[in-house]
């Protein structure tokens, strides 16, 4: 049945119904629907350890406090940020198909992650060795690592997903038309830096300069 | 020489007539292989069926088992550490290995067919989901063999559903029996939320040309309100259960009050996944009775868009009510009033369904056929757990009955009576698509009418009982205290409950083999799931669908009146 079948003798808002042979059909991509949906759910996820590791502030019956043993990881962080920007000129690069570029940026990205998270290791064998502060110690140690630690471990889940993207694309799999493929890992590794910046805030700098309970 | 006898001609002997797969019933081992290998949605479908239907039933004999002791006053039947095992593996069972896979299976096996997708967006994924759902309902009953541990000191959980902090704490809980319970909770949680990222992909990314969002089923709609709920709802629990595994076996303090941890963030947190989790399993009963009830009335859904807002809108409202399961806990009167006032919200949006359930029924031309019935069923028994819950709102009043057995009546009316109504609803609706048979009419009355006094009997006595002041969760109580006879009734009822479930499992086997058959549509329904063959084949439909409006099948049954001239 043509298109002009179907609406003879039809109203003339129906003519342009999506049924309709002459009007295209488009539906949104999975990929990004999905990513979307795991981005929220993860959210949903770091809330609670958020609100956990907000109400805890100035609940901790021994020491030590955060004001003891936090400073403010500024070399990291800016790694870390700095990563979504580089991720973002390596995605231009893919969809210009200029490959070496891409392998440039993306591989910078990977690297800006590994040294924030090799700054983390490091900080936590301080933490453990020298301040004494391990998830037992009281309920600053137990809110910090989950928090701090679901948040790396995301961090390394998101190099892995990197680290896929540049042996396909050493081995020449990676073409522009995967741009979308990039574009998802990408929106997560987004995430995960928006994550730390709420954790920056919330865990270096307001705990550290709060000794009261903040919720009643 | 006979050419067609055995031997004479080889070549036809061979069968190379092409047999579509699953569309002959093979023996049993080749049955086992398919489904453990199968990516399909339907056959995934039904397999969250077939292991939440066992749960159900295992479940059902432990609430059994309680009745038989609370019969009569001081019964000795079963020591008080059991029946805190039964309650707690009772209420476990029924919430997470039997109503999520229950909302699953209809998901997995109508939302594709509905909006005429040839299967999930992942399908892997989907399977994923189904095992480990599977393996945390094995490992959640493995705790009566592991729970003792190396030092005997346990056994199944026997903390409560909700688990309450400080129960759960190492000093309390010995051996592995919380352990158990926390780690099944965590991957039922991950498979949940798998499967409902699955079904808002599929939604939003597989529709046929010209299902737009707002000629969808409303089942589809209720399903994108239900897997957005476990998208955001499930996270908290996995949190808490994280917590508590980090409390148990790294020595955290999250829950620890002697080193400044709160035991009541435990409460927060678990209903801040616990109140959203109702409406989980409550919006799939909509979504099937928004399906049976115009089908059966011969009428179009009465306000379809405005069905859709007050899902969304339960959806909303039920992320802000939680703590209307903690009034008793010492909250400030802020909070006890915000908690109040939300929780009232809620019944806005349930009134609009149900008044508009009713006007679709309002002058049509009803068929009282089993699933009609359980549908009108469910509607009475929602109304009454939907009063009751409006009264446990109120702050005083649930001062007074907090953890009695009115509350144990009211949230059975709405798994029960709301719920598994419409799951039979359902059952009964969709059993001659999955199967291409009827299911039996009379053993459906049978089951119908036992089922729903069995159910009465067991439950609205329960609401005196707790009116009483009979506490949940006592293994026994003194006679004289004037709940005896209401304890008798309600356990009564379960017999006759029971006699029902048995008149459903003898028809859905029966029926499989010796059922009527069904044909492609025995309801004269309108969705676009009776447009294929029953039970379909796995490609789902012959050539790609056209939707031009919500009553797909109406269409094309009357060319010359179609639906689409109106909407």
């Amino acid at each position: 049945m043509s298109a002009e079948n179907v609406n003879a003798g039809q109203p003339q808002h129906f003519i342009n119904d999506p049924a309709d042979e002459s009007t295209p059909w488009v539906l949104p991509s999975p990929r990004r629907v999905g990513i979307i949906c795991l981005i929220l759910t993860e959210t949903a996820l770091f809330s609670i350890f958020v609100v956990a590791y907000l109400f805890y502030i100035g609940r901790s019956l021994n020491g030590p406090f955060p004001a003891d043993v936090l400073h403010l990881p500024v070399f990291a962080s800016v790694c870390l940020i700095g990563s979504s920007f580089t991720i973002m000129a390596a995605e231009f690069a893919l969809k210009k198909a200029n490959h070496a570029l891409f392998n440039l940026w993306w591989g910078i990205t990977m690297l800006l992650g590994i040294i924030f998270i090799v700054y983390t290791g490091l900080e936590w064998h301080e933490l453990i060795y020298e301040k004494n502060l391990t998830i037992r110690t009281n309920v600053f140690g137990s809110t910090f690592y989950s928090l701090v630690g679901l948040h790396a471990s995301h961090v390394i889940v998101g190099l892995f997903l990197l680290g896929s993207v540049l042996v396909s694309s050493f081995r020449g799999k990676l073409h522009h038309d995967h741009h979308e493929h990039v574009e998802v890992i990408s929106w997560y590794w987004h995430f995960v830096d928006a994550v730390w910046i709420v954790v920056l805030g919330v865990v270096y700098i307001l705990s550290v300069h709060m000794d009261a309970p903040l919720m009643p | 020489m006979n050419p067609h006898a055995p031997g004479a001609n080889p070549a036809a002997d061979i069968d190379l007539q092409p047999v579509a797969p699953g569309s002959e019933r093979g023996s049993l081992v080749a049955l086992i292989q398919d489904l453990v290998f199968t990516v399909d949605h339907k056959k995934l479908g039904l397999m969250y069926f077939g292991s939440g239907l066992l749960f159900f039933v295992v479940a059902g004999i432990m609430a059994a088992l309680m009745r038989y002791q609370l019969a009569i006053p001081n019964h000795g039947f079963l020591e008080p550490d059991v029946f805190n095992r039964l309650f707690t593996m009772h209420g476990t069972a029924m919430v997470f290995l039997v109503g999520m896979p229950m909302i699953f299976a209809f998901a997995n096996y109508l939302i594709p067919l509905m909006i005429g997708a040839r299967d999930m967006a992942f399908p892997r994924l989907n399977a994923f989901g189904f095992w480990i759902f599977l393996f945390s309902g094995i490992l959640l009953f493995f705790s009566y063999i592991a729970g003792p541990g190396l030092y005997d000191a346990g056994s199944a959980p026997d903390v409560g559903w909700f688990a309450y902090s400080p129960l759960t704490a190492r000093a309390f809980s010995r051996g592995h029996s919380t352990d158990y319970w926390t780690i099944s909770i965590l991957l039922g949680g991950i498979g949940s939320i798998a499967t409902s990222i699955n079904i808002l992909v599929t939604i939003f990314c597989y529709r046929c040309k010209g299902m737009t969002l707002g000629r969808m089923p409303l089942l589809v709609w209720l399903y994108i309100v239900v897997a957005f709920l476990v998208v955001i709802a499930l996270p908290p629990l996995s949190a808490c259960q994280i917590m508590l595994l980090l409390d148990r076996f790294l020595d955290a303090k999250f829950f620890d009050t002697q080193a400044g941890g709160d035991a009541v963030l435990w409460q927060h947190f678990f209903w801040i996944f616990g109140h959203p989790e109702v409406y989980i399993l409550i919006l799939p009963g909509f979504a099937i009775a928004s399906e049976v009830i115009p089908v059966f009335s011969r009428k179009p859904i009465f306000g379809y868009p405005v069905m859709v807002a007050a899902s969304v809108m339960i959806a909303f409202i039920s992320l802000g009510v939680w703590a209307h399961h903690m009034f008793a806990v010492g909250m400030t009167s802020f909070g006890n009033t915000f908690f109040a006032i939300s929780t009232f919200l809620v019944a806005i949006p349930t009134g609009i369904k149900i008044f508009n359930w009713l006007g679709t029924m309002y002058g049509g031309k009803i068929r009282l056929r089993p699933p009609m019935l359980f549908c009108i069923a469910f509607l009475f028994q929602f109304l009454i757990a939907g009063l009751t819950g409006v009264m446990l709102a109120v702050a005083p009043f649930n001062w007074q009955l907090t953890d009695s057995y009115f509350v144990v009546a009211h949230f059975h009316y709405v798994l029960i009576g709301g719920l598994l109504f419409t799951i039979f609803a359902g059952v009964y609706y969709w059993y001659p698509k999955c199967t291409g048979r009827m299911l039996d009419e009379k053993l459906g009355l049978w089951h119908f009418w036992l089922f729903t006094i069995g159910f009465h009997l067991t439950f609205f006595p329960q609401h005196i009982a707790g009116f009483l002041g009979m506490p949940r969760r006592y293994y026994t109580y003194d006679a004289g205290r004037g709940w005896d006879e209401w304890n008798l009734i309600s356990s009564i009822g379960v017999v006759i409950q029971a006699a029902g479930i048995l008149f459903f499992v003898y028809n859905l086997l029966h029926s499989y083999f010796k059922g009527a058959k069904a044909g492609d549509d025995p309801w004269d329904a309108w969705t676009l799931e009776w447009a294929t063959t029953s039970p379909p084949a796995e490609y789902n439909f012959e050539k790609p669908q056209v939707v031009r409006s919500r009553r797909p099948l109406w269409d094309l049954k009357h060319p010359d009146d179609p639906d689409w001239k109106y909407e």
